[in-house]
Protein backbone atom coordinates (compact mmCIF):
# COMPACT_ATOMS: atom_id res chain seq x y z
CA UNK A 1 0.00 0.00 0.00
CA UNK A 2 1.40 3.43 -0.92
CA UNK A 3 0.87 6.15 1.01
CA UNK A 4 0.33 9.52 -1.35
CA UNK A 5 0.81 13.12 -0.23
CA UNK A 6 -2.83 13.57 -0.15
CA UNK A 7 -3.30 10.80 2.30
CA UNK A 8 0.36 12.42 4.55
CA UNK A 9 -1.66 15.37 4.72
CA UNK A 10 -4.99 14.01 6.15
CA UNK A 11 -2.63 11.67 9.06
CA UNK A 12 -0.72 15.20 9.83
CA UNK A 13 -4.31 16.57 10.17
CA UNK A 14 -6.07 13.35 12.07
CA UNK A 15 -2.59 14.09 14.46
CA UNK A 16 -3.18 17.75 14.58
CA UNK A 17 0.38 18.47 13.67
CA UNK A 18 1.24 21.38 11.10
CA UNK A 19 3.11 19.96 8.20
CA UNK A 20 4.05 22.72 5.34
CA UNK A 21 2.97 21.66 1.74
CA UNK A 22 6.46 21.16 1.18
CA UNK A 23 7.54 18.86 3.44
CA UNK A 24 4.56 16.67 2.56
CA UNK A 25 6.31 14.16 -0.58
CA UNK A 26 8.97 13.63 2.41
CA UNK A 27 6.91 12.71 4.87
CA UNK A 28 4.99 10.63 2.34
CA UNK A 29 8.28 8.60 1.21
CA UNK A 30 9.25 8.16 5.22
CA UNK A 31 5.58 6.80 5.58
CA UNK A 32 5.84 4.38 2.46
CA UNK A 33 9.32 3.01 4.26
CA UNK A 34 8.00 2.13 7.46
CA UNK A 35 5.16 0.92 6.16
CA UNK A 36 7.03 -1.37 3.99
CA UNK A 37 8.99 -2.76 6.90
CA UNK A 38 5.65 -3.32 8.64
CA UNK A 39 4.28 -5.00 5.83
CA UNK A 40 6.21 -7.95 6.32
CA UNK A 41 3.81 -8.93 9.11
CA UNK A 42 1.59 -10.04 6.15
CA UNK A 43 3.64 -13.26 6.03
CA UNK A 44 2.36 -14.61 9.31
CA UNK A 45 -0.22 -17.15 9.87
CA UNK A 46 -2.83 -15.35 12.21
CA UNK A 47 -5.40 -17.80 12.16
CA UNK A 48 -7.50 -17.77 14.71
CA UNK A 49 -5.13 -15.89 17.41
CA UNK A 50 -7.06 -13.52 19.39
CA UNK A 51 -5.37 -10.00 19.45
CA UNK A 52 -3.51 -9.24 22.35
CA UNK A 53 -5.03 -7.28 25.07
CA UNK A 54 -3.02 -7.67 28.07
CA UNK A 55 0.60 -9.53 28.09
CA UNK A 56 0.36 -10.61 32.15
CA UNK A 57 -2.97 -12.54 32.36
CA UNK A 58 -4.40 -10.07 35.49
CA UNK A 59 -7.67 -8.88 36.25
CA UNK A 60 -7.47 -5.01 36.41
CA UNK A 61 -7.93 -4.04 40.12
CA UNK A 62 -11.26 -2.64 41.13
CA UNK A 63 -12.46 0.03 43.83
CA UNK A 64 -15.28 1.83 44.82
CA UNK A 65 -16.45 3.86 42.84
CA UNK A 66 -16.14 7.11 44.87
CA UNK A 67 -14.39 10.62 45.22
CA UNK A 68 -10.86 9.84 46.59
CA UNK A 69 -9.49 13.15 45.95
CA UNK A 70 -9.87 16.45 44.39
CA UNK A 71 -9.96 20.25 45.81
CA UNK A 72 -6.82 21.26 44.43
CA UNK A 73 -7.72 23.45 41.40
CA UNK A 74 -4.36 25.49 41.97
CA UNK A 75 -1.80 22.83 41.71
CA UNK A 76 -4.14 21.46 38.75
CA UNK A 77 -3.56 24.80 36.95
CA UNK A 78 0.20 25.30 37.86
CA UNK A 79 1.77 24.37 34.66
CA UNK A 80 -1.05 25.56 31.94
CA UNK A 81 -0.17 28.01 29.58
CA UNK A 82 -2.72 30.28 29.93
CA UNK A 83 -5.13 30.19 33.35
CA UNK A 84 -7.48 32.32 33.99
CA UNK A 85 -9.97 32.49 37.10
CA UNK A 86 -9.59 28.91 37.49
CA UNK A 87 -10.20 28.38 34.44
CA UNK A 88 -8.09 26.69 31.26
CA UNK A 89 -7.78 29.65 28.73
CA UNK A 90 -7.90 28.80 24.83
CA UNK A 91 -8.86 30.42 21.64
CA UNK A 92 -12.42 31.18 20.97
CA UNK A 93 -14.12 28.06 19.88
CA UNK A 94 -17.97 28.68 19.75
CA UNK A 95 -18.95 32.03 17.85
CA UNK B 1 39.13 8.18 50.84
CA UNK B 2 39.10 8.97 47.44
CA UNK B 3 37.04 8.27 44.54
CA UNK B 4 33.61 7.63 46.73
CA UNK B 5 31.61 8.23 43.44
CA UNK B 6 33.63 5.17 41.98
CA UNK B 7 31.63 2.96 44.38
CA UNK B 8 29.04 0.44 43.60
CA UNK B 9 25.80 0.61 45.75
CA UNK B 10 27.05 -2.36 47.43
CA UNK B 11 30.21 -0.91 48.56
CA UNK B 12 28.96 2.03 49.42
CA UNK B 13 25.96 0.92 51.33
CA UNK B 14 28.11 -0.99 53.33
CA UNK B 15 30.26 1.49 54.23
CA UNK B 16 27.76 4.26 54.89
CA UNK B 17 26.48 1.40 57.48
CA UNK B 18 29.72 1.03 58.91
CA UNK B 19 30.15 4.62 59.26
CA UNK B 20 33.31 4.67 57.08
CA UNK B 21 31.79 7.59 54.60
CA UNK B 22 28.60 9.74 54.72
CA UNK B 23 26.05 10.41 52.97
CA UNK B 24 27.21 14.02 52.08
CA UNK B 25 30.96 13.24 51.32
CA UNK B 26 29.64 10.60 48.70
CA UNK B 27 27.24 13.07 47.20
CA UNK B 28 29.32 15.76 47.21
CA UNK B 29 31.83 13.42 45.55
CA UNK B 30 29.00 12.57 43.17
CA UNK B 31 28.09 15.98 42.33
CA UNK B 32 31.89 17.56 41.88
CA UNK B 33 32.20 14.67 39.04
CA UNK B 34 28.67 15.69 37.56
CA UNK B 35 29.91 19.02 37.18
CA UNK B 36 33.20 18.28 35.18
CA UNK B 37 31.20 15.88 33.13
CA UNK B 38 29.40 18.91 31.07
CA UNK B 39 31.08 17.35 27.95
CA UNK B 40 28.99 14.29 28.28
CA UNK B 41 25.81 16.31 28.28
CA UNK B 42 24.50 13.45 30.52
CA UNK B 43 22.62 15.54 33.46
CA UNK B 44 20.19 17.83 32.49
CA UNK B 45 18.68 19.28 35.38
CA UNK B 46 21.20 19.48 38.20
CA UNK B 47 19.33 19.29 41.96
CA UNK B 48 22.60 19.87 44.02
CA UNK B 49 20.50 21.17 46.89
CA UNK B 50 18.06 18.45 47.05
CA UNK B 51 20.63 16.07 46.93
CA UNK B 52 22.68 17.45 50.20
CA UNK B 53 19.28 17.91 51.67
CA UNK B 54 18.69 14.16 51.11
CA UNK B 55 22.45 12.89 51.88
CA UNK B 56 21.95 14.94 55.75
CA UNK B 57 18.52 13.01 55.94
CA UNK B 58 20.16 10.04 55.23
CA UNK B 59 22.98 10.38 57.18
CA UNK B 60 21.10 11.14 60.03
CA UNK B 61 18.47 7.89 59.50
CA UNK B 62 22.30 5.83 59.22
CA UNK B 63 23.16 7.53 62.69
CA UNK B 64 19.78 6.43 64.29
CA UNK B 65 20.39 2.99 63.08
CA UNK B 66 17.27 3.29 60.64
CA UNK B 67 19.00 2.09 57.23
CA UNK B 68 16.45 1.45 54.50
CA UNK B 69 18.21 -0.38 51.42
CA UNK B 70 19.54 2.31 49.06
CA UNK B 71 20.13 5.18 52.48
CA UNK B 72 22.53 7.90 51.79
CA UNK B 73 23.37 6.32 47.91
CA UNK B 74 23.41 9.27 45.10
CA UNK B 75 21.45 8.60 42.01
CA UNK B 76 20.51 9.69 38.76
CA UNK B 77 16.87 10.15 37.64
CA UNK B 78 15.63 9.57 33.84
CA UNK B 79 13.93 12.77 32.34
CA UNK B 80 10.92 10.28 31.75
CA UNK B 81 10.02 10.19 35.71
CA UNK B 82 8.03 12.89 37.21
CA UNK B 83 10.09 14.63 40.17
CA UNK B 84 8.39 17.10 42.31
CA UNK B 85 9.34 20.53 40.98
CA UNK B 86 12.24 19.71 39.49
CA UNK B 87 12.13 20.06 35.60
CA UNK B 88 10.61 16.29 34.10
CA UNK B 89 10.01 17.01 30.27
CA UNK B 90 10.70 13.76 28.75
CA UNK B 91 13.87 15.70 26.66
CA UNK B 92 11.05 17.24 24.70
CA UNK B 93 10.63 21.20 24.26
CA UNK B 94 6.35 20.46 24.09
CA UNK B 95 7.20 20.06 28.05
CA UNK B 96 9.69 23.00 27.97
CA UNK B 97 9.13 24.59 31.92
CA UNK B 98 6.78 21.85 33.28
CA UNK B 99 7.59 21.01 36.82
CA UNK B 100 5.09 18.31 38.55
CA UNK B 101 3.37 18.69 40.97
CA UNK B 102 3.46 14.98 42.21
CA UNK B 103 6.34 12.39 42.22
CA UNK B 104 6.30 9.15 40.35
CA UNK B 105 5.78 6.11 42.29
CA UNK B 106 8.94 4.49 41.56
CA UNK B 107 11.32 7.80 42.76
CA UNK B 108 9.11 7.67 45.68
CA UNK B 109 9.49 4.43 46.18
CA UNK B 110 13.63 5.18 45.89
CA UNK B 111 13.62 8.41 47.98
CA UNK B 112 11.37 6.01 50.45
CA UNK B 113 14.31 3.90 50.86
CA UNK B 114 16.74 6.23 51.21
CA UNK B 115 18.13 7.30 47.90
CA UNK B 116 19.81 10.73 46.81
CA UNK B 117 18.64 12.16 43.15
CA UNK B 118 21.32 14.41 42.16
CA UNK B 119 19.35 15.72 38.79
CA UNK B 120 17.43 14.42 36.01
CA UNK B 121 19.51 12.50 33.35
CA UNK B 122 19.28 13.32 29.62
CA UNK B 123 17.35 11.17 27.13
CA UNK B 124 15.60 10.51 23.86
CA UNK B 125 12.71 12.81 23.31
CA UNK B 126 9.41 10.35 25.19
CA UNK B 127 12.22 7.88 24.79
CA UNK B 128 11.76 7.49 20.91
CA UNK B 129 15.14 6.70 19.64
CA UNK B 130 18.38 4.54 20.07
CA UNK B 131 21.09 6.67 19.91
CA UNK B 132 19.79 9.70 22.24
CA UNK B 133 20.30 12.00 18.96
CA UNK B 134 16.38 13.33 19.44
CA UNK B 135 16.79 14.65 23.06
CA UNK B 136 15.88 18.74 23.11
CA UNK B 137 18.63 18.67 25.22
CA UNK B 138 20.97 17.58 22.43
CA UNK B 139 23.15 14.26 22.10
CA UNK B 140 24.66 12.38 24.89
CA UNK B 141 28.31 11.57 24.47
CA UNK B 142 29.24 8.07 25.79
CA UNK B 143 32.17 8.28 27.95
CA UNK B 144 34.10 5.41 25.79
CA UNK B 145 35.81 5.99 22.85
CA UNK B 146 37.36 3.94 20.41
CA UNK B 147 41.18 3.10 20.79
CA UNK B 148 43.23 6.06 19.57
CA UNK B 149 40.34 7.85 18.13
CA UNK B 150 38.25 10.77 19.37
CA UNK B 151 34.97 10.27 17.76
CA UNK B 152 32.03 10.87 19.73
CA UNK B 153 30.04 7.71 20.34
CA UNK B 154 26.51 7.63 21.05
CA UNK B 155 26.10 6.00 24.67
CA UNK B 156 22.09 4.51 22.83
CA UNK B 157 19.05 5.03 23.88
CA UNK B 158 16.37 5.70 24.60
CA UNK B 159 18.28 5.67 28.78
CA UNK B 160 21.34 7.05 26.69
CA UNK B 161 22.14 9.80 29.51
CA UNK B 162 21.76 6.72 32.68
CA UNK B 163 24.01 5.01 30.98
CA UNK B 164 26.45 7.47 30.49
CA UNK B 165 26.52 8.98 34.13
CA UNK B 166 26.66 5.59 35.15
CA UNK B 167 29.66 4.67 33.21
CA UNK B 168 31.55 7.87 33.95
CA UNK B 169 30.75 7.12 37.19
CA UNK B 170 29.04 10.54 37.82
CA UNK B 171 26.02 8.75 39.83
CA UNK B 172 26.28 5.27 41.47
CA UNK B 173 23.47 4.00 39.31
CA UNK B 174 21.01 5.67 37.94
CA UNK B 175 17.11 4.79 36.81
CA UNK B 176 16.11 3.82 33.25
CA UNK B 177 12.70 3.08 31.28
CA UNK B 178 12.68 0.23 28.54
CA UNK B 179 9.90 0.01 25.69
CA UNK B 180 12.10 -1.48 22.99
CA UNK B 181 15.19 -1.96 24.41
CA UNK B 182 16.41 1.36 26.30
CA UNK B 183 17.71 0.44 29.17
CA UNK B 184 19.56 -3.23 28.00
CA UNK B 185 21.20 -1.34 24.31
CA UNK B 186 22.32 1.66 26.30
CA UNK B 187 24.02 -0.75 28.97
CA UNK B 188 25.40 -2.49 26.81
CA UNK B 189 26.51 0.21 24.83
CA UNK B 190 28.14 1.57 27.69
CA UNK B 191 29.72 -1.20 29.75
CA UNK B 192 26.68 -1.49 32.34
CA UNK B 193 24.28 -3.38 33.50
CA UNK B 194 20.62 -2.96 33.39
CA UNK B 195 17.36 -4.93 34.07
CA UNK B 196 14.18 -4.56 32.70
CA UNK B 197 11.58 -6.39 34.72
CA UNK B 198 8.65 -8.41 34.13
CA UNK B 199 5.65 -5.85 32.74
CA UNK B 200 3.92 -4.90 36.07
CA UNK B 201 6.91 -5.13 38.55
CA UNK B 202 7.25 -1.65 38.67
CA UNK B 203 4.28 1.11 38.61
CA UNK B 204 4.05 3.31 35.55
CA UNK B 205 2.56 6.06 37.90
CA UNK B 206 4.46 9.28 36.92
CA UNK B 207 6.61 8.02 34.55
CA UNK B 208 5.34 10.48 31.14
CA UNK B 209 4.03 7.77 28.87
CA UNK B 210 5.39 6.35 25.28
CA UNK B 211 3.65 2.94 24.67
CA UNK B 212 1.57 1.69 28.04
CA UNK B 213 1.45 -1.55 26.92
CA UNK B 214 5.19 -1.89 26.79
CA UNK B 215 7.15 0.65 29.32
CA UNK B 216 8.70 -0.50 32.46
CA UNK B 217 11.08 0.75 34.24
CA UNK B 218 14.36 -0.32 35.70
CA UNK B 219 17.92 0.62 37.29
CA UNK B 220 21.04 0.72 35.22
CA UNK B 221 24.00 0.17 37.34
CA UNK B 222 27.19 -0.95 37.30
CA UNK B 223 27.38 -4.81 38.84
CA UNK B 224 24.59 -7.23 38.88
CA UNK B 225 24.39 -7.28 42.71
CA UNK B 226 23.86 -3.32 42.63
CA UNK B 227 20.91 -4.11 39.80
CA UNK B 228 19.17 -6.57 42.67
CA UNK B 229 18.90 -4.24 45.31
CA UNK B 230 17.91 -1.27 43.24
CA UNK B 231 15.32 -2.76 41.42
CA UNK B 232 13.61 -4.17 45.11
CA UNK B 233 13.46 -0.77 46.23
CA UNK B 234 11.73 0.26 42.65
CA UNK B 235 9.27 -2.78 42.50
CA UNK B 236 5.86 -3.05 44.26
CA UNK B 237 2.19 -2.94 44.16
CA UNK B 238 1.04 0.62 43.47
CA UNK B 239 -2.87 1.04 43.40
CA UNK B 240 -2.41 4.33 40.79
CA UNK B 241 -1.43 1.78 38.14
CA UNK B 242 -3.84 -0.58 37.40
CA UNK B 243 -1.38 -2.50 35.35
CA UNK B 244 1.04 -3.05 38.96
CA UNK B 245 1.60 -6.88 39.62
CA UNK B 246 -0.17 -7.22 43.45
CA UNK B 247 2.18 -9.96 44.18
CA UNK B 248 5.11 -9.83 47.39
CA UNK B 249 8.60 -8.26 45.66
CA UNK B 250 11.32 -11.00 46.90
CA UNK B 251 14.45 -10.14 48.24
CA UNK B 252 16.68 -10.10 44.97
CA UNK B 253 19.85 -9.78 46.59
CA UNK B 254 19.83 -12.52 48.63
CA UNK B 255 18.97 -14.55 45.88
CA UNK B 256 22.75 -14.03 44.00
CA UNK B 257 24.12 -17.47 45.10
CA UNK B 258 25.93 -17.71 41.53
CA UNK B 259 24.88 -21.77 41.85
CA UNK B 260 22.89 -22.39 38.56
CA UNK B 261 23.96 -25.70 38.31
CA UNK B 262 21.38 -27.76 36.15
CA UNK B 263 19.42 -25.05 34.98
CA UNK B 264 18.20 -24.92 31.34
CA UNK B 265 19.46 -21.94 29.32
CA UNK B 266 17.98 -21.90 25.84
CA UNK B 267 20.06 -20.61 22.88
CA UNK B 268 17.54 -19.18 20.05
CA UNK B 269 18.69 -19.46 16.52
CA UNK B 270 17.01 -16.88 15.16
CA UNK B 271 18.89 -14.54 17.01
CA UNK B 272 22.30 -15.50 14.80
CA UNK B 273 21.83 -12.75 12.00
CA UNK B 274 23.47 -12.35 8.93
CA UNK B 275 25.68 -10.08 8.72
CA UNK B 276 26.17 -10.35 12.55
CA UNK B 277 29.57 -8.81 13.42
CA UNK B 278 31.93 -12.09 14.15
CA UNK B 279 32.43 -10.64 17.17
CA UNK B 280 29.26 -10.41 18.73
CA UNK B 281 28.91 -14.25 17.58
CA UNK B 282 32.11 -15.18 19.30
CA UNK B 283 30.96 -13.26 22.62
CA UNK B 284 27.70 -15.19 22.40
CA UNK B 285 29.23 -18.45 22.16
CA UNK B 286 31.78 -17.62 25.15
CA UNK B 287 29.08 -16.58 27.34
CA UNK B 288 27.22 -19.48 26.14
CA UNK B 289 30.28 -21.58 27.01
CA UNK B 290 30.88 -19.99 30.82
CA UNK B 291 27.23 -20.63 31.88
CA UNK B 292 27.70 -24.59 30.72
CA UNK B 293 31.15 -24.51 32.63
CA UNK B 294 28.97 -22.90 35.77
CA UNK B 295 26.75 -26.46 35.58
CA UNK B 296 24.12 -25.21 33.44
CA UNK B 297 22.54 -26.90 30.76
CA UNK B 298 23.15 -25.96 27.34
CA UNK B 299 20.21 -26.47 25.00
CA UNK B 300 19.31 -25.12 21.19
CA UNK B 301 15.90 -23.64 21.18
CA UNK B 302 13.53 -22.05 18.23
CA UNK B 303 11.46 -18.61 18.69
CA UNK B 304 10.03 -18.83 15.26
CA UNK B 305 8.52 -15.54 15.52
CA UNK B 306 11.03 -13.27 16.26
CA UNK B 307 11.61 -11.78 12.85
CA UNK B 308 8.02 -10.10 13.07
CA UNK B 309 9.22 -8.79 16.92
CA UNK B 310 10.22 -5.24 15.26
CA UNK B 311 7.31 -4.93 12.53
CA UNK B 312 5.11 -5.71 14.98
CA UNK B 313 6.75 -3.22 17.76
CA UNK B 314 6.68 -0.28 14.86
CA UNK B 315 2.83 -1.42 14.93
CA UNK B 316 1.91 -1.57 18.39
CA UNK B 317 4.55 0.75 19.92
CA UNK B 318 3.58 4.23 17.72
CA UNK B 319 -0.31 3.55 17.81
CA UNK B 320 -0.37 3.78 21.84
CA UNK B 321 2.01 6.69 21.50
CA UNK B 322 0.02 8.35 19.29
CA UNK B 323 -2.85 8.37 21.36
CA UNK B 324 -0.54 8.86 24.83
CA UNK B 325 0.47 11.56 23.06
CA UNK B 326 -3.10 13.64 22.15
CA UNK B 327 -2.64 14.93 25.68
CA UNK B 328 -0.11 17.32 24.70
CA UNK B 329 -2.32 19.79 22.82
CA UNK B 330 -0.84 23.45 24.85
CA UNK B 331 -3.62 23.74 27.46
CA UNK B 332 -2.75 21.80 30.31
CA UNK B 333 1.16 22.15 30.23
CA UNK B 334 4.01 22.47 28.74
CA UNK B 335 4.50 24.75 25.76
CA UNK B 336 1.57 26.52 23.50
CA UNK B 337 2.50 28.15 19.91
CA UNK B 338 2.16 32.07 20.08
CA UNK B 339 -1.18 32.17 17.39
CA UNK B 340 -1.64 34.69 14.70
CA UNK B 341 -4.84 36.53 14.63
CA UNK B 342 -7.68 34.88 13.66
CA UNK B 343 -6.23 31.40 14.73
CA UNK B 344 -8.12 29.05 16.46
CA UNK B 345 -8.22 26.10 18.55
CA UNK B 346 -7.30 23.86 15.66
CA UNK B 347 -4.22 25.46 14.93
CA UNK B 348 -3.42 26.07 18.27
CA UNK B 349 -3.02 22.36 18.49
CA UNK B 350 -1.18 21.46 15.46
CA UNK B 351 0.94 24.66 16.03
CA UNK B 352 1.75 23.54 19.22
CA UNK B 353 2.42 20.10 18.49
CA UNK B 354 4.52 21.26 15.31
CA UNK B 355 6.43 22.85 17.43
CA UNK B 356 7.20 21.11 20.27
CA UNK B 357 7.60 17.44 19.29
CA UNK B 358 10.85 17.05 16.93
CA UNK B 359 10.93 14.85 14.01
CA UNK B 360 11.06 11.61 15.43
CA UNK B 361 8.14 12.10 17.76
CA UNK B 362 5.90 13.27 14.82
CA UNK B 363 6.89 10.31 12.76
CA UNK B 364 5.67 7.94 15.49
CA UNK B 365 3.06 9.63 16.38
CA UNK B 366 1.31 10.16 12.43
CA UNK B 367 2.13 6.84 11.92
CA UNK B 368 0.56 5.35 14.63
CA UNK B 369 -2.79 7.48 14.00
CA UNK B 370 -2.15 5.86 10.53
CA UNK B 371 -2.50 2.31 11.63
CA UNK B 372 -5.59 2.93 13.93
CA UNK B 373 -7.32 5.32 11.18
CA UNK B 374 -10.47 4.10 9.86
CA UNK B 375 -10.01 1.21 7.45
CA UNK B 376 -6.17 -0.34 8.39
CA UNK B 377 -7.05 -0.49 12.13
CA UNK B 378 -7.77 -4.39 11.35
CA UNK B 379 -4.82 -4.88 8.90
CA UNK B 380 -1.98 -2.99 11.16
CA UNK B 381 -2.99 -2.26 14.35
CA UNK B 382 -4.98 -6.03 14.88
CA UNK B 383 -2.62 -7.89 12.96
CA UNK B 384 0.31 -6.58 15.44
CA UNK B 385 -1.29 -7.89 18.48
CA UNK B 386 -1.88 -11.44 16.67
CA UNK B 387 1.64 -11.44 15.77
CA UNK B 388 2.00 -10.32 19.25
CA UNK B 389 0.50 -13.07 20.73
CA UNK B 390 2.36 -15.76 18.54
CA UNK B 391 5.39 -13.85 19.85
CA UNK B 392 4.81 -14.53 23.68
CA UNK B 393 3.54 -18.12 23.10
CA UNK B 394 6.98 -18.83 21.43
CA UNK B 395 8.30 -18.10 24.81
CA UNK B 396 5.63 -19.53 26.36
CA UNK B 397 6.36 -23.58 25.10
CA UNK B 398 10.49 -22.33 25.38
CA UNK B 399 9.67 -22.12 29.41
CA UNK B 400 7.32 -25.07 29.64
CA UNK B 401 9.97 -27.57 27.69
CA UNK B 402 12.24 -26.86 30.87
CA UNK B 403 13.99 -23.93 29.71
CA UNK B 404 15.13 -21.36 32.90
CA UNK B 405 16.43 -18.52 31.08
CA UNK B 406 17.62 -17.66 27.75
CA UNK B 407 20.80 -15.77 26.32
CA UNK B 408 21.17 -13.96 23.41
CA UNK B 409 23.82 -10.79 22.33
CA UNK B 410 22.12 -7.54 23.44
CA UNK B 411 22.93 -5.21 20.45
CA UNK B 412 23.52 -6.15 17.10
CA UNK B 413 27.09 -3.86 16.86
CA UNK B 414 28.58 -2.16 19.42
CA UNK B 415 28.29 1.66 20.06
CA UNK B 416 28.41 4.03 17.07
CA UNK B 417 29.67 7.10 16.23
CA UNK B 418 27.23 10.32 16.81
CA UNK B 419 26.00 11.57 13.63
CA UNK B 420 26.63 8.05 11.82
CA UNK B 421 22.96 6.91 11.20
CA UNK B 422 21.75 10.69 10.39
CA UNK B 423 21.44 10.06 6.81
CA UNK B 424 19.92 6.30 7.25
CA UNK B 425 16.39 5.48 6.63
CA UNK B 426 14.75 5.41 10.35
CA UNK B 427 13.85 1.65 9.71
CA UNK B 428 17.98 1.16 10.32
CA UNK B 429 17.99 2.91 13.39
CA UNK B 430 14.95 0.41 14.41
CA UNK B 431 17.29 -2.45 14.07
CA UNK B 432 19.16 -1.67 17.06
CA UNK B 433 16.35 -3.40 19.25
CA UNK B 434 16.17 -6.53 17.19
CA UNK B 435 17.39 -8.55 20.19
CA UNK B 436 15.70 -6.56 22.79
CA UNK B 437 12.27 -5.42 21.53
CA UNK B 438 11.01 -9.45 21.76
CA UNK B 439 11.03 -9.32 25.81
CA UNK B 440 8.85 -6.09 25.84
CA UNK B 441 6.35 -7.30 24.01
CA UNK B 442 6.27 -11.17 25.73
CA UNK B 443 6.38 -8.65 28.84
CA UNK B 444 9.25 -10.86 29.92
CA UNK B 445 12.14 -9.64 32.52
CA UNK B 446 15.44 -8.93 30.43
CA UNK B 447 19.02 -7.80 31.67
CA UNK B 448 22.40 -6.92 29.62
CA UNK B 449 25.62 -7.24 31.01
CA UNK B 450 28.78 -6.44 29.70
CA UNK B 451 30.37 -9.23 28.54
CA UNK B 452 33.62 -7.89 26.67
CA UNK B 453 35.38 -5.50 24.64
CA UNK B 454 35.58 -5.14 20.64
CA UNK B 455 38.65 -5.44 18.97
CA UNK B 456 38.56 -1.17 19.24
CA UNK B 457 38.15 -1.05 22.60
CA UNK B 458 34.51 -1.07 22.78
CA UNK B 459 31.91 -2.78 25.57
CA UNK B 460 29.69 -5.51 24.51
CA UNK B 461 26.84 -6.77 26.09
CA UNK B 462 24.80 -10.09 26.33
CA UNK B 463 21.07 -10.63 27.23
CA UNK B 464 19.57 -12.89 29.39
CA UNK B 465 15.71 -13.38 29.10
CA UNK B 466 13.92 -14.87 32.36
CA UNK B 467 10.46 -15.89 33.32
CA UNK B 468 7.98 -13.94 33.88
CA UNK B 469 8.20 -12.69 37.60
CA UNK B 470 11.22 -14.63 38.40
CA UNK B 471 13.69 -12.02 38.40
CA UNK B 472 15.85 -13.19 41.40
CA UNK B 473 16.60 -16.22 39.14
CA UNK B 474 17.72 -14.05 36.29
CA UNK B 475 19.74 -12.13 38.34
CA UNK B 476 21.38 -15.15 40.06
CA UNK B 477 22.12 -16.28 36.07
CA UNK B 478 23.53 -12.53 35.16
CA UNK B 479 25.29 -13.07 38.68
CA UNK B 480 26.94 -16.23 37.44
CA UNK B 481 27.47 -15.04 34.00
CA UNK B 482 28.98 -11.65 35.74
CA UNK B 483 31.39 -14.01 37.81
CA UNK B 484 32.26 -16.10 34.83
CA UNK B 485 33.08 -13.53 32.27
CA UNK B 486 35.15 -11.11 34.77
CA UNK B 487 34.82 -7.89 33.16
CA UNK B 488 36.74 -4.75 34.68
CA UNK B 489 36.94 -2.55 31.99
CA UNK B 490 36.44 1.26 32.50
CA UNK B 491 36.12 4.10 30.06
CA UNK B 492 40.12 6.05 30.24
CA UNK B 493 39.03 9.88 31.23
CA UNK B 494 38.91 12.48 28.85
CA UNK B 495 36.11 14.68 29.74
Amino acid sequence: MSIDQNTAAKVAKLARIKVEDDALPALAQEFNNILGFIEQLNEVDVEGVEPMTSVTPMRLKRREDVVTDGGMAKTVMSNAPDAREGFFAVPKVVE
Amino acid sequence: MTDLNKMTLADARNNLRAGEITSVELTEACLDAVDAADALNAFVHNTPELALEQAQAADARIAEGDAPSMCGLPLGIKDLFCTKGVPSQAASAILNGFKPEYESTVSQNLFDAGAVMLGKLNMDEFAMGSSNETSVYGDVVNPWRRENETTPLTPGGSSGGSASAVAADLCLAATGTDTGGSIRQPAAFAGITGIKPTYGRCSRWGIIAFASSLDQAGPMTKTVRDSAIMLEAMCGHDAKDSTSADIPVPNFEAMLTGDIRGKVIGIPKEYRMDGMPAEIENLWADGTAMLKDAGAEIRDITLPHTKYALPAYYVIAPAEASSNLARYDGVRYGHRATLEAGDGITEMYEKTRAEGFGPEVQRRVMIGTYVLSAGFYDAYYNRARRVRALIKKDFEDVFAAGVDAILTPATPSAAFGLGEMADADPVQMYLNDVFTVTVNLAGLPGIAIPAGLDKQGLPLGLQLIGKPWEEGDLLNTAYALENAAGYVAKPQKWW
